[in-house]
């Protein structure tokens, strides 16, 4: 069937009057229930999957990544094992566990409908959740509660702004731990490469920054501090409980485009994330046998390792899914292998997965969203390319 | 074009308020005649918006000041609460916080045609005028009046004579009531003798050392008495002979006017009443000493905080062959070869830097609680200095240690809020040829938008113009 634009927006918009219809009888019913929760954390900047769920028993792993590569389970600071030839980096304790309990899945090698390398226009289209480019209107997690009534789900960013993912029609809340830049913050580090030839902002800046952070350590002992991912992360949690408690929250994770220095970089990174998500099962309690925690990023890196001890710009990277909701499995997905003549142009990790088949496979069976909403109006158009995966949660 | 193309962007962002997306490259074809455009005999734009005048300020003013007289005979001498004295009090503050959020609706729409204007000379100019004729909000009194100061007794008269625009200032109330011109009394004057009231020199002092000639101009304590002498009468209307009160809101009051010949600086001046002072202040705007020290500040805060000498003197001829016209010396100033050097080497005051921003992500003034609470984290809270000598103008003033921080934080929020597509085009538009190889590469690769944005709003050339 064709339609003109004007007819299908029109046949759209019909479909989705009679599915909340539906649906309002049934959040009447479910009322007492308390609501699943949601967390998305976008990792800014490409992270390296290849890094995090470790493909250790991949006859290329080790020669194509060189000093970047993450020794064997077993070794010192070796991968912490899971199943299938994988591993989780080492900083990963605490999904580890999650793993052993049957709390963790992930999928190895996803990426987005559309093959781009610039990170502007790939998280716009992770967050979007369409094909287009720069499309900066509206996000599908806020789409996601505009599908489920726009009422039962409780929307919430961290951060001082909401991220495209959550703006939309639904009205969302936002919380920022403090917001302030801290000295050895990326953006200070990358500021001060940029004031090589102008010392008086430079080492004004370094000088302003060091001062607050004294004033930082001094004072101010209820806020979170500085690095204190598990202390962020419950300070998150605490706003998803309780009856007013948020059930949808996205959180941005910055620093992961590891150009150069990147084992250092991961290790600081990764060990944040550890500590967030295990800030948010210890804060959540009870409710954490209702959450999923998705970690997603807007693309991959290179499978090899560059000349500055990083890696750049690549395709496809690892999903993580945690969480007391997520249902004990396999990979998601298959793992393509690094040979040589499987990787995306000679140089990328190659993706198996468009990552909305597991956002949608996440929103259906833990949101209660209708498949034929996640098709047409969550993910427009998404119905063939990204197959709503089953038994996620 | 190669050369007229960074000219552009040395002129939209050095001698306007930077550029706006596009405004580099419709100034490409000439950028001194961009500038030079904008010298206007009418002089600077206006804001526009519901623009209350100094008359209708000065009746909330009266009338808030009326309502706090007869508060004490109110109060019931045990210390009861008196409800009639409660009512007034509140309505003191209730009038009291409408000027102030009338004012500060003053100061949005001057941002307001910050951002949106192509006339960004014609802007600075006046900014820079209304900068060296200060009056502050610091001081309620003078608070009430502050944007209307600016609106009719700076911008009309910033491509004028500057002895007109000074005398403007001069009697304006906001500088009256500032700098306690409004009460001093001679007194020898009949009020004055009756009711042993006195002088106050604060006015005639700064009118030597801030407004005309400067402290080294030569001038001694005598020749500030004699002025504050001759200056005396001039005031603003009380609630009943407000009627007595020009368009400006200026009364001349003879019955404190100090009688008598005054000696300034050498020259006499007959005892013509209100006339008097006026000529005085003439003199002073054309003596030599104040073309020299003006000059010198509009090249220090236009092109660099040790101006070249030679683009103060060319300012100075400027200035003295017309007799202090302010448009010839807006012209030798957008004509001299130094105001055009590549090097940017002033900082942008934190107004600058945040309304730049506005410009270069082509937007309007969001909650305006927030930008007030950014100028005063980064030192310059809105329409208010810290003295009669203005905002400080070289760059350790305004890129010390934590205002780089409040800054950094700024550009962050504001970064992080933007909705832009194209990060590396927003940078181009914003900066032109000015924009290094540096900063380029690190907004190209950031690794989301919101950093790209804060790393093009932090970078040197952003920072400086």
């Amino acid at each position: 069937m064709t339609l003109s634009p004007l007819h299908r927006r029109a046949f759209l918009a019909g479909s989705a009057a009679g599915l909340s219809l539906a649906f309002a009888g049934r959040t009447a019913a479910q009322a007492r229930t308390p609501e699943n929760k949601l967390i998305v954390i976008i990792a800014r900047g490409a992270m390296d999957g290849l890094s995090v769920t470790v493909p250790y028993a991949d006859p290329n792993y080790a020669a194509l990544r060189g000093g970047l590569a993450v020794a064997l389970p077993g070794s010192a600071d070796g991968a912490l094992a899971l199943s299938d030839g994988f591993g989780l980096h080492p900083a990963l304790s605490t999904l580890h566990a999650l793993h052993g309990r049957g709390q963790m899945r992930f999928a190895p090698a996803v990426a987005l409908p559309v093959r781009v390398r610039s990170h502007f226009d790939a998280q716009d289209v992770l967050e979007n959740g369409g094909e287009a480019l720069r499309r900066q209107d509206d996000g599908w997690l806020n789409r996601a509660i505009v599908a489920a009534g726009g009422q039962r789900l409780k929307g919430l960013s961290i951060g001082a702004q909401t991220p495209l993912i959550l703006r939309g029609d639904a009205p969302v809340s936002g919380w920022a731990p403090g917001g302030r830049v801290r000295e050895d913050d990326r953006i200070a580090g990358l500021l001060q490469d940029l004031y090589v030839e102008d010392p008086l902002l430079g080492q004004s800046l370094a000088r302003g920054l060091a001062t607050e952070e004294r004033a930082a350590l001094d004072g101010d002992g209820g806020r979170v501090g500085r690095n204190d991912a598990q202390a962020l992360g419950q300070a998150v949690a605490r706003l998803m409980t309780g009856t007013e408690g948020a059930n949808v929250v996205a959180l941005s994770l910055d620093g992961w485009d590891t150009h150069a220095g990147q084992k250092a970089q991961l290790q600081t990174r990764l060990t944040g994330l550890d500590r967030l998500i295990a800030g948010l099962e210890t804060g959540l309690g009870d409710d954490w046998r209702r959450t999923v925690v998705v970690v997603a990023t807007e693309f991959g890196r290179t499978a090899r390792a560059n000349g500055t001890g990083g890696t750049d710009h690549g395709t496809a990277s690892s999903l993580i899914l945690a969480g007391g909701a997520v249902r004990a499995g396999g990979l998601i997905g298959d793992w393509p292998g690094l040979a040589d003549n499987r990787l995306f142009e000679g140089r990328d990790l190659a993706p198996t997965l468009d990552v909305r088949a597991v956002f949608k496979g996440v929103l259906r069976d833990h949101l209660g969203l209708d498949r034929a909403q996640l098709d047409t109006r969550v993910f427009p158009d998404s119905a063939a390319e990204a197959q709503t995966i089953d038994g996620l949660v | 074009m190669a050369a007229s193309a960074f000219e552009a962007a040395v002129a939209v962002t050095r001698l306007g308020l930077g550029a706006r997306p596009g405004e580099i490259d419709r100034v490409a074809a000439d950028p001194r005649g961009w500038a030079l455009g904008q010298i206007r005999a009418e002089g600077a734009p206006q804001p526009s918006g519901a623009a209350v005048s100094t008359a209708e300020r000065m009746e909330a003013f009266l009338a808030y000041q009326a309502s706090g007289t007869g508060r004490r005979e109110a109060a019931a001498p045990g210390g009861a609460p008196d409800p009639t004295a409660e009512a007034a009090r509140q309505a003191r503050q209730a009038a009291r916080r409408a000027i102030t959020e009338d004012t500060a609706r003053g100061f949005l729409d001057r941002v307001r045609l910050g951002l949106e204007t192509d006339q960004g000379f014609a802007e600075r100019w006046a900014l820079f005028w209304a900068n060296a004729l200060t009056v502050s909000a610091a001081k309620f009194t003078a608070g009430a009046f502050v944007d209307t100061y600016e609106r009719e007794a700076i911008r009309p008269h910033v491509f004028g004579r500057f002895e007109d625009l000074v005398l403007a200032a001069e009697q304006h109330p906001a500088m009256l009531l500032y700098l306690d011109q409004a009460r001093s009394a001679g007194p020898d004057s009949r009020a004055g003798a009756r009711r042993r009231l006195g002088l106050n020199e604060n006015l005639a002092r700064e009118m030597l050392e801030l407004h005309t000639v400067g402290a080294d101009g030569g001038y001694d304590q005598a020749d500030v008495t004699e002025l504050a002498r001759a200056l005396t009468g001039w005031s603003i209307p009380r609630q009943q002979d407000r009627q007595r009160a020009d368009g400006g809101g200026f009364v001349f009051r003879p019955e404190i006017h100090e009688p008598g010949v005054r000696t300034v600086m050498g020259r006499t001046y007959a005892q013509t009443g209100r006339r008097q002072g006026e000529a005085i202040l003439r003199d002073l705007a054309r003596h030599p000493a104040t073309a020299k020290r003006l000059s010198r500040r509009i090249a220090a805060h236009f092109v660099a905080d040790d101006p070249p000498p030679a683009l103060v003197a060319r300012l100075e001829a400027a200035w003295t062959g017309s007799q202090g016209d302010l448009a010839e010396v807006a012209r030798a100033l957008i004509e001299a070869p130094e105001t055009w050097t590549p090097q940017a080497a002033k900082i942008k005051t934190p107004y600058e830097f945040v309304v730049s921003a506005g410009r270069a992500l082509d937007e309007g003034p969001r909650r305006p609680a927030l930008l007030r609470q950014a100028l005063i984290a980064m030192g310059q809270p809105p329409f208010a200095p810290p003295s009669p000598e203005g905002w400080p103008d070289t760059a350790a003033d305004w890129a010390g240690p934590d205002a780089l921080v409040k800054r950094l934080n700024w550009a962050r929020t504001t970064a992080g809020a933007a909705v832009v597509t194209d990060v590396n085009a927003v940078a181009l538009s914003a900066l032109g040829r000015r924009m290094g190889e540096r900063t380029r590469s690190a907004v190209a690769r950031a690794e989301s938008r919101p950093e790209a944005l804060t790393l093009l709003l932090m970078s040197p050339e952003f920072q400086r113009r």
